[in-house]
C-alpha cells in the first residue's frame, strides 16, 4: 500500500508526505496509451515551482528542470519551453488554462516552494488537464534542502503513473562498473548515481577489479564479483556503511551474484573443477545449498519477482542457451531456441519477460522474451551490446553498449531503451562504464 | 634496484650458457623495456621469463573451446619437465577470454581454461597442490584489438611462477 511506504518514510525522518488534494473525477480523461509501440509524446507545461526567497525560487527552478528532464527522458512526454509560457503561475493563484491551451499544452504542473525556517521546505505541485481545466493530481512534501531533487524525481513519478497509469522509475538509483585505462589493464571501480546521472560517486578506489554489481531490494546494498583477495568472490557491501565482506568460504571462485525478490537470499555461480554450478546463500543462516548439477556452466541466475522460479543460462545442450528452473532446483527447461548463443537473462520486476544479451553472427544484441520463451524481440544491436537490467517499472531496460573504431574496442558506455525498443539514450556517465544495474524504486 | 640488474645480468649469462633451450613460445612476455632499452624483469632459473623461454608460458584455445591443441599438449609437456626441475616452485594457471562472450559466461569459460591445463599437467604427473587456477574472463586481453588474430592470442592458459 503506498500510503504506508510513505508513513514508513516519514518515520526514519527524510520526508514526509501528505495527499493534498483528491484527484478529481477527471482521472481518467487525460491518459497516454503506453501499451502501443509508437507513442506521441504529450505536450506538459512544467513551469518553475514558486518559492518566496531567493533560495526558494532557485529551488523551484531546479525542480521543474529535474521533472522536465525526467519526463522528457522517458519518451512519453514533450515538456514544452519555458519561454512560450503567457502565463507566470506564482502561489495561491489558479491556472489560466486558456493560456495554456493556446500553447498547445496538454497537461500543466504548478507548484510552489515554502521554507520551514527549520531548514526544510515544504513543496506543494500540483497536476493539470488543461482541456478538462481539473486537477489530476496534488502532492505536499517536507523535506531539508539537500532532498530536493529526490522530491523531484517523486512528482516527476507522479505525474507519469497518473498519465501514463504506470508506475514510474525516476526515484531510483544505478549502480554500475566505471572504467578507466587500456583494455590490457583496465581500472574498474564501483559507482554509484541516480537514475538521470546526477549525485554520481564512487564506491571503491579501483585497486581490486571488480564486477557486475546487483541491488538488493531494499536499494541498501549491493551484491558484486571483486578479485580483491586474489580469488574472484562474491561481495556484499552495504552503500551507507560501506562495509563489505566476502560471502561465504569457497575455495573455487563464486560469481554472478543476484539478490533474491525478499532479499534474505543470493543466488550465485561457484566453480569446482572446471565446472560452474548455481547455488544459493541464506543470508541469515550463511549455509549455501546447490541447484545445479553437473560439468557444464551453469550461471547468470535471475530470480521471477515471485521469487517461485530462476532463469539462468547453460552450456548443458552444447550451446549458450536460458533454461528455467524452479527456485528449488530440480529439471530446468530451456527457453531459447533462436539461432546463436543466449546469455545475462533478467527477470522482468513485472514478471512478464526476460531480457538477455544475445550473440549470432558477429553481433551482439538486447533482447526479450516471455518465461516460456515465446515472442522473443530483438531490442537493440551493436559491436557490443551486453549486460541488460530493468527499470523499476518493467518498461525501461539499461545496458552497456560498444562499438568498434580503428580495429579496437571503442568506449563503453550505458544506454536506456524503451521496451518497445524506441527511445534509446546515452546515459551521461562521466567516463566508460559498463555492468549497469537498476534499482527498485527507492521509497 | 641494483639487485634487480644483478638478476638481469645473471639472467643474460644463463641463458647464454642454455644452449639447448627450445624456442621463445609466441606471445611470451618481454620485460618492460627500461630507458635505453635495459630490461629491468627478473630472468632467473625459476623466473616466469625462464618459463616463458624454457617451456612457453602459455597455451591457446579455439572460440568457445576448452580443448588443449596439439602445440599447447607440447608447451604443457614443457611446461610439466620445467615444473620437475624446479619442484619448490608452485604456479597459478590463469585462464583468459576473448571480448565476444558475455561476461559472466566468459569467467566460467575461462576457470574451465585454466582447470583444462591444470588437468593436462597433473595427469604428466605435476601435483595438483603446486597448482592453482584462476579465470580473468576477458577482462585482461593480451591484445587490445578487435579482430580475430588478436583474439587468437587472447583466448589463452597462462601459467604463472607463483
Amino acid at each position: 500500500m503506498r500510503g504506508n511506504h510513505r508513513f514508513l518514510f516519514a518515520a526514519k525522518g527524510i520526508f514526509a508526505i501528505v495527499l493534498l488534494f483528491l484527484a478529481g473525477p477527471a482521472f481518467a480523461q487525460l491518459r497516454l496509451d503506453v501499451t502501443r509501440g509508437k507513442v506521441e509524446p504529450m505536450p506538459i507545461a512544467i513551469p518553475a515551482f514558486a518559492g518566496g526567497g531567493g533560495e526558494e525560487a532557485q529551488t523551484g527552478r531546479e525542480l521543474a528542470q529535474v521533472i522536465s528532464a525526467d519526463l522528457e527522458r522517458s519518451g512519453l512526454f514533450r515538456p514544452l519551453d519555458p519561454k512560450s509560457f503567457i502565463q507566470t503561475v506564482s502561489a495561491g493563484e489558479g491556472p489560466r488554462f486558456g493560456d495554456w491551451r493556446q500553447i498547445n499544452a496538454q497537461a500543466l504542473v504548478s507548484g510552489t516552494v515554502v521554507g520551514q525556517g527549520d531548514g526544510r521546505s515544504r513543496v506543494e505541485f500540483r497536476l493539470w488537464d488543461v482541456f478538462a481545466e481539473q486537477q489530476l493530481a496534488g502532492f505536499a512534501y517536507t523535506t531539508t534542502r539537500q532532498n530536493w531533487r529526490r522530491i523531484a524525481h517523486i512528482i516527476a513519478d507522479e505525474i507519469y503513473k497518473r498519465i501514463t497509469g504506470e508506475d514510474g522509475y525516476f526515484d531510483s538509483r544505478i549502480v554500475y562498473i566505471a572504467e578507466s585505462g587500456p583494455a590490457e589493464k583496465r581500472e574498474k571501480r564501483l559507482a554509484l548515481m541516480d537514475q538521470d546521472a546526477a549525485n554520481h560517486q564512487y564506491l571503491t578506489d579501483g585497486r581490486a577489479l571488480v564486477l557486475t554489481p546487483r541491488f538488493s531490494p531494499s536499494a541498501q546494498e549491493i551484491t558484486y564479483l571483486s578479485y580483491a583477495q586474489g580469488t574472484p568472490r562474491v561481495y556484499l557491501r552495504n552503500i551507507d556503511s560501506g562495509q563489505q565482506e566476502a560471502l561465504g568460504d569457497f575455495p573455487g571462485m563464486t560469481f554472478a551474484p543476484r539478490f533474491s525478490p525478499e532479499g534474505n537470499r543470493i543466488v550465485f555461480s561457484r566453480t569446482e573443477n572446471g565446472a560452474s554450478n548455481i547455488y544459493v546463500l541464506d543470508l541469515r543462516t550463511r549455509r549455501p545449498s546447490r541447484l545445479t548439477e553437473g560439468n557444464s556452466i551453469d550461471t547468470t541466475p535471475s530470480y521471477s519477482p515471485d521469487g517461485s522460479k530462476i532463469v539462468f543460462n547453460s552450456d548443458r545442450g552444447g550451446s549458450q542457451q536460458l533454461y528455467v528452473m524452479d527456485a528449488s532446483g530440480g529439471e530446468a527447461r530451456r527457453i531459447s531456441f533462436g539461432s546463436g548463443k543466449y546469455g545475462t537473462p533478467v527477470w522482468s520486476p513485472r514478471g512478464d519477460l526476460i531480457a538477455f544479451t544475445k550473440i549470432d553472427g558477429g553481433s551482439f544484441y538486447i533482447g526479450v522474451m516471455r518465461p516460456d520463451g515465446s515472442g522473443e524481440r530483438l531490442l537493440t544491436q551493436d559491436f557490443l551490446v551486453e549486460g541488460p537490467t530493468w527499470a523499476p517499472n518493467g518498461r525501461v531496460l539499461m545496458y552497456f553498449r560498444q562499438g568498434r573504431s580503428g580495429g579496437r574496442a571503442a568506449s563503453s558506455r550505458l544506454y536506456s531503451i524503451d521496451l518497445t525498443g524506441g527511445n534509446q539514450r546515452e546515459i551521461g556517465t562521466p567516463g566508460d562504464a559498463s555492468d549497469p544495474a537498476w534499482s527498485p524504486l527507492l521509497r | 634496484m641494483f639487485g634487480r640488474f644483478v638478476a638481469v645480468a645473471g639472467g643474460l649469462a644463463l641463458l647464454a650458457a642454455c644452449s639447448h633451450s627450445p624456442e621463445p613460445a609466441p606471445g611470451g612476455p618481454g620485460g618492460p623495456m627500461g630507458p635505453g632499452g635495459i630490461s629491468s624483469s627478473r630472468f632467473g632459473p625459476g623466473s616466469q621469463q625462464d618459463l616463458a623461454s624454457t617451456a612457453g608460458d602459455r597455451v591457446f584455445f579455439d572460440y568457445d573451446q576448452v580443448d588443449i591443441k596439439t602445440e599447447g599438449q607440447q608447451t604443457l609437456r614443457r611446461q610439466a619437465e620445467w615444473l620437475r626441475r624446479y619442484p619448490n616452485i608452485s604456479v597459478t594457471i590463469e585462464g583468459h577470454c576473448d571480448e565476444r562472450g558475455t561476461r559472466e559466461y566468459n569467467l566460467a569459460l575461462g576457470e574451465r581454461r585454466a582447470q583444462a591445463v591444470k588437468n593436462v599437467l597433473v595427469a604428466l604427473g605435476i601435483p595438483a597442490s603446486r597448482i592453482q587456477t584462476i579465470s580473468y574472463g576477458k577482462e585482461r586481453p593480451e591484445i587490445p584489438h578487435s579482430d580475430d588474430a588478436s583474439y587468437a592470442q587472447n583466448r589463452r592458459g597462462v601459467t604463472t611462477v607463483n
